[in-house]
């Protein structure tokens, strides 16, 4: 059965999830990223792309950096950007996401960016969006984060270039837990990668993404030899019972420190979606050390969301 | 109108009107800028010619087009490079073909979002009719009338050449 992200001729009508994203619109998603990211440099760094367009950001789940990174991506693409306030609105009075789905739809509104802590609210939402509007996951549970997802495709690209199949790709932390670890080994398998090794402790380690990879109960054994590190944030607000032992603990076992880093390739590129449990799971020497890339990571989802939200309205 | 016209015979006499139009204006060092694709195939024709010493300005104006719902983005869009400031500066837009003007229109405004320019002229090597908007080149290679429901296109394959083709109707 065809998700409800693509149109009835293939094309992708919402972004819900990278699962079934065919690699060609991964590369498209990429190459026009990578234009975008020029525009910034420019003297007048906005496009009129979307304008005339109304972007919704709807944040059911607190987060600063994504809907910022989303507000900026809306307005230098000349849209007008709302951000519901969740505290203040009518779901709180009992009105259903789809009736708010239908209000701000009356008012003309382009294209919704929903972050929920629940699993498939945005794949909701879009399913019963009017033709031409466009649904956005800004992060949903422990699904996915597609757009973070894109973000360090396009980060991994312009470090190592176009070819991911010969890359050696290390996911490791708390996956259990993490959206983007869903979205990243979904995008990297698409991509060609195959050599995908997952790190976590047991207890820690999604049963179902064991399929996608090798799995490594030893951070130094995913490490050795690899290309890329993404690092996962310890979700402990997300742990129902303490699953570890103690952070320093964590550290030790699983913390990327400067040793263990000269396990993997010298021009080995270090990632991390943040916001980061500094010594809880990477040291700060290596979070601000050479071979890190995750403050461009930050800067590249305004390029890589700008790309989405064009090909959605304007592709 | 046959199908396929000739480009070399145009460029000779139309790079000389370029160089003759810029001369008698004072212009010695223009910025060339082509639009992706063949108006950048153009300039750097014309680049050999009027300033070889400096690098080629290119516009990819997808993002700038009026017809998004229409046509939607281009799955290829490459990023637009003008390799020096053109603030103050007298700017060769070039294009192989003025049709419409909505495209010369895009690349003017995405210009301006580089900067403003001393003044900016326009050459494109095919005029044809279907002009939807007030815009008309300073230099034309060779005026056409071909109709509605035909497109002309520089080929750079297997040599530089200007391919017509009939629209299939829908």
């Amino acid at each position: 059965m065809r998700h409800v992200q693509f149109a009835e001729d293939g094309r992708l009508r919402h972004l819900i999830t990278l699962d079934g994203v065919s690699r060609q619109e991964l590369e498209a998603l990429i190459e026009t990223a990578l234009a975008l990211r020029q525009t910034a440099l420019r003297p007048v760094n906005k496009l009129p792309t979307l304008r005339g367009r109304t972007v919704v950001n709807l944040f059911f789940e607190p987060s600063t950096r994504t809907r910022t990174s989303f507000e900026l991506a809306a307005v230098r693409l000349s849209a007008d950007v709302v951000n519901f306030d969740v505290a203040h609105s009518s779901t709180k009075k009992g009105e259903t996401l789809i009736d708010t789905l239908r209000t701000l739809e009356a008012m003309r509104c382009d294209l919704f960016v929903v972050r929920h802590k629940e699993n498939g609210t945005p794949a909701l939402l879009a399913e019963h969006a009017q033709p031409g509007v466009a649904i956005v996951n800004g992060g949903d549970g422990n699904h996915a984060h597609p757009t973070q997802g894109l973000l360090d495709m396009l980060t991994i690209r312009r470090h190592k270039g176009e070819d991911f199949s010969k890359l050696s790709v290390a996911v490791i932390g708390d996956i259990l837990h993490s959206r983007v670890a869903r979205s990243d080994i979904q995008a990297l398998k698409t991509l060609g990668v195959q050599d995908l090794r997952l790190a976590a402790p047991a207890e820690l380690l999604a049963p179902e993404l064991r399929a996608f990879g090798q799995v490594f109960d030893r951070i130094d054994h995913a490490i050795a030899g690899a290309d890329v590190i993404m690092m996962l944030r310890l979700q402990k607000e997300r742990m129902d019972q303490a699953l570890i032992a103690s952070d320093a603990d964590y550290f030790r076992q699983w913390g990327l420190s400067q040793e263990r880093l000269a396990l993997a390739k010298p021009d080995a590129i270090v990632m991390h979606p943040g916001p980061m449990n500094r010594e809880v799971e990477i040291a700060s020497s290596v979070a601000d050390g050479p071979q890190s890339v995750i403050l461009e990571q930050v800067g590249n989802g305004v390029p890589m969301r700008m790309a989405v939200m064009s090909r959605l309205l304007a592709g | 109108m046959n199908d396929d016209v000739a480009v070399e015979p145009l460029l000779s006499e139309w790079t000389a009107r370029i160089q003759a139009g810029l001369g008698a204006r004072g212009i010695l060092r223009p910025r060339l800028v082509g639009i992706q694709t063949g108006g950048v195939l153009l300039a750097e024709h014309l680049a050999r010619a009027l300033s070889p010493d400096q690098p080629l300005g290119r516009l990819d104006i997808s993002f700038y087009r009026d017809d998004h719902g229409q046509i939607g983005l281009h799955p290829k869009v490459l990023p637009s490079h003008l390799p020096w400031s053109i603030e103050g500066e007298h700017v060769l837009l070039v294009d192989d073909v003025l049709y419409t003007g909505r495209t010369i229109r895009a690349a003017l405004n995405e210009l301006f979002d580089w900067g403003r320019p001393a003044s900016v002229q326009l050459a494109v090597l095919i005029s044809r009719d279907g002009r939807e908007l007030p815009i008309q080149a300073d230099y034309v290679g060779r005026d056409l009338t071909i109709g509605a429901g035909r497109h002309i296109k520089l080929r750079a394959e297997p040599v530089l050449h200007l391919e017509t083709i009939q629209i299939p109707e829908r």
